[in-house]
């Protein structure tokens, strides 16, 4: 199971745990954005948007529809809740948890060894269900 | 130009006391661009305090032990340090805290070295002097601005882990000395799969018959690539380069580059020079560079006489550390909670007001100079977790040592019972818990989905050292 995200380690949060961050997140006045993928690779470091980061939100409530509506339109995907904060000083990702995973187990990552001169070896890593077209990564 | 003596005397050959030849000026107004420095002056007996402090200032500027014609060639005025004020310590009849302003054009631009030689170099040794430390130094933004600062800092770190919204978490490899590279490259992997973000070398890992540096580069790269395939995360071990030589260093470093390790560490004691240079190899290679403050004890500890650890930390941020050790509070080494306050702040933060609770003497401005991401380790553990966010905050790296590698079910357990200890109070604290007064339920509750943190619970849960520190402030802040 891929551990990116603030809380990975915890048991999967539902929607009271997932509204409390919300919560706080917009209480800090940073703004919410869902984005989802299929490449879970560590450095894919640009999922998709699901719309553009919502600013300005007083209702945690808001956010949670949309975090709905961006899992059921992609079921099969990553889901990942993203709070930026402007404030200089920071003024990037405040906090950044996942909220869903696709269904069943996560086939995982290959982790290729190219081997160099010297006993150095040169690592590869690539996510298995990323061999498979996107939309089709997930059954 | 204003001169105690009159003129005839003042010039005469011969000796004047240090007031008289024009370093005792309380009329002095600091200027923006002036270097500020506050320093714990303990006269000998019968030596006048304004007399000390005008000493210090001048043995740590343009004096010598007599009058020499030659200063008359010069503006002699305007590179003299100027002691203007002297304050009585409170509760301390011995001591003063004598405030001494330097010209800018005293320091060379971009070298630690430099305003070290002048601000700490011949003065420590002073005889009419039976103790001094230097508390805290004011840097203008004039000569921040002269340094490169960190070369990544903490945003810049963050998105290059993509991690966020919690403290990150880290683990010192332990025995420190004598493990093989492979047996050694074992802990490293066991820690980081079961939720480290980092491991570390220690401190006096660097070369040795047991383990030469570059197996262990080797071996650890092995670790770090296969805790990535297992977790999806980004991972990293400081290799530490230092090295007898700067060529030794470049060599470790390039070498840990291209095996593409994310991070190198290096020792403070390998001193200004070298850590500039190395920060500057990190800043041209994109490698995060870590800093272990190896030694710094011999001359921070005690409150009479040496250098305030956050005076170290000012010059590491200029000269441009990405991580710096900097106290944990609730572990095994020396950490006054105010004090420690004092040192994060001033490695994390844009503006730092003088704060004497804190330790603090000046308002520091750091001109928008990346943060230093303070690194706490030492003797704490999953059980700590509350006090250690309460004292600590979310910026900054947990290094659980002993901690992860002694965990009853194995490293990785150990590192998994970190991991679920923090997010689960980073979880709560966003929930309005009061992380501090119910740290301990929070962390039972988690811990009934871990078994790995009961464990540790059970193991550590009661494990505190709770010694006096003997760094403390003169002043302590009274409750509103």
């Amino acid at each position: 199971m891929i551990t990116q995200g603030t809380f990975s380690q915890l048991p999967q949060f539902d929607d009271s745990d997932i509204e409390a961050q919300l919560r706080y997140a917009i209480g800090q006045g940073w703004a919410i954005s869902i984005e989802m993928t299929d490449d879970p690779h560590p450095r894919n470091l640009f999922w998709d948007l699901w719309g553009l980061p919502m600013f300005d939100l007083t209702d945690p409530r808001a956010a949670l529809d949309e975090i709905h509506e961006c899992c059921e339109a992609f079921p099969r995907h990553y889901v990942k809740v993203n709070a930026f904060d402007a404030r200089k000083g920071r003024e990037t990702i405040a906090l950044s948890f996942v909220v869903q995973r696709p269904p069943g187990d996560e086939p995982g990552f290959q982790l290729e060894r190219g081997h160099g001169p010297g006993r150095t070896t040169h690592h590869a890593l690539t996510a298995y269900s990323t061999r498979r077209p996107h939309g089709d990564r997930y059954q | 130009m204003i001169d105690d003596a009159p003129a005839d005397a003042r010039w005469t050959a011969g000796v004047l006391s240090y007031k008289e030849m024009g370093y005792w000026r309380p009329d002095y107004e600091p200027g923006d661009t002036d270097i500020l420095a506050a320093f714990r002056i303990t006269p000998q007996p019968g030596v006048d305090p304004e007399e000390a402090g005008a000493a210090v200032a001048g043995e740590s500027s343009t004096a010598t032990w007599t009058v020499v014609w030659t200063d008359r060639l010069t503006d002699h005025a305007r590179y003299q340090g100027k002691c203007y004020r002297v304050d009585p310590v409170p509760g301390n009849p011995e001591q003063w805290i004598a405030y001494i302003a330097y010209d800018l054009d005293l320091f060379e631009e971009g070298s630690i070295a430099n305003m070290t030689s002048s601000i700490i170099g011949n003065v420590f040794g002073f005889k009419a002097l039976k103790a001094l430390r230097l508390e805290d130094l004011r840097i203008p933004v004039a000569y921040v601005k002269t340094f490169d600062g960190p070369p990544h800092g903490i945003v810049a770190e963050r998105e290059m882990l993509n991690k966020y919204g919690r403290p990150l978490i880290g683990c010192t490899v332990k025995p420190k000395l004598g493990l093989s590279a492979r047996n050694y490259g074992r802990v490293v992997y066991e820690g980081l799969r079961g939720g480290l973000d980092f491991t570390k070398d220690d401190e006096n890992i660097n070369s040795q018959p047991f383990m030469r540096w570059r197996e262990r580069f080797l071996y650890c790269m092995e670790a770090v690539e296969q805790a990535q395939e297992r977790t999806g995360e980004i991972k990293g071990h400081y290799m530490n380069v230092t090295g007898p030589s700067m060529e030794d260093m470049y060599e470790r470093a390039d070498f840990a580059k291209e095996l593409s390790s994310n991070i190198v560490m290096m020792d403070l004691t390998v001193g200004y020079t070298a850590m500039t240079s190395m920060s500057r190899w990190a800043r041209r290679n994109g490698v995060l560079l870590h800093l272990h403050r190896a030694g710094h004890g011999t001359y921070t500890r005690q409150k009479t006489h040496g250098v305030s650890f956050r005076v170290i930390a000012k010059w590491c941020r200029l000269l441009g550390v990405d991580h710096l050790h900097a106290g944990t509070v609730v572990g095994k080494l020396e950490g006054d909670p105010n004090m420690v306050a004092g040192y994060y702040d001033t490695l994390r933060d844009d503006v730092i007001p003088a704060n004497l609770a804190h330790g603090i003497y000046f308002d520091q401005r750091w001109a928008s100079m990346p943060g230093v991401m303070p690194v706490a380790s030492g003797g704490i553990h999953a059980g700590q977790a509350h006090q250690l966010l309460h004292y600590l905050g979310e910026d900054c790296i947990l290094q659980f040592g002993g901690g992860t590698i002694g965990h009853p079910m194995g490293i990785a357990a150990g590192a998994t019972a970190n991991r679920v200890a923090v997010e689960a109070i980073i979880k709560a604290r966003n929930e309005g818990c009061d992380v501090l007064g119910d740290g301990e339920r929070i962390l039972r509750h988690a811990a009934k989905s871990s078994p790995e943190l009961s464990a540790a619970l059970d193991t550590w849960g009661s494990v505190t050292f709770d010694y006096e520190s003997t760094d403390t402030p003169d002043v302590v802040a009274t409750p509103s």
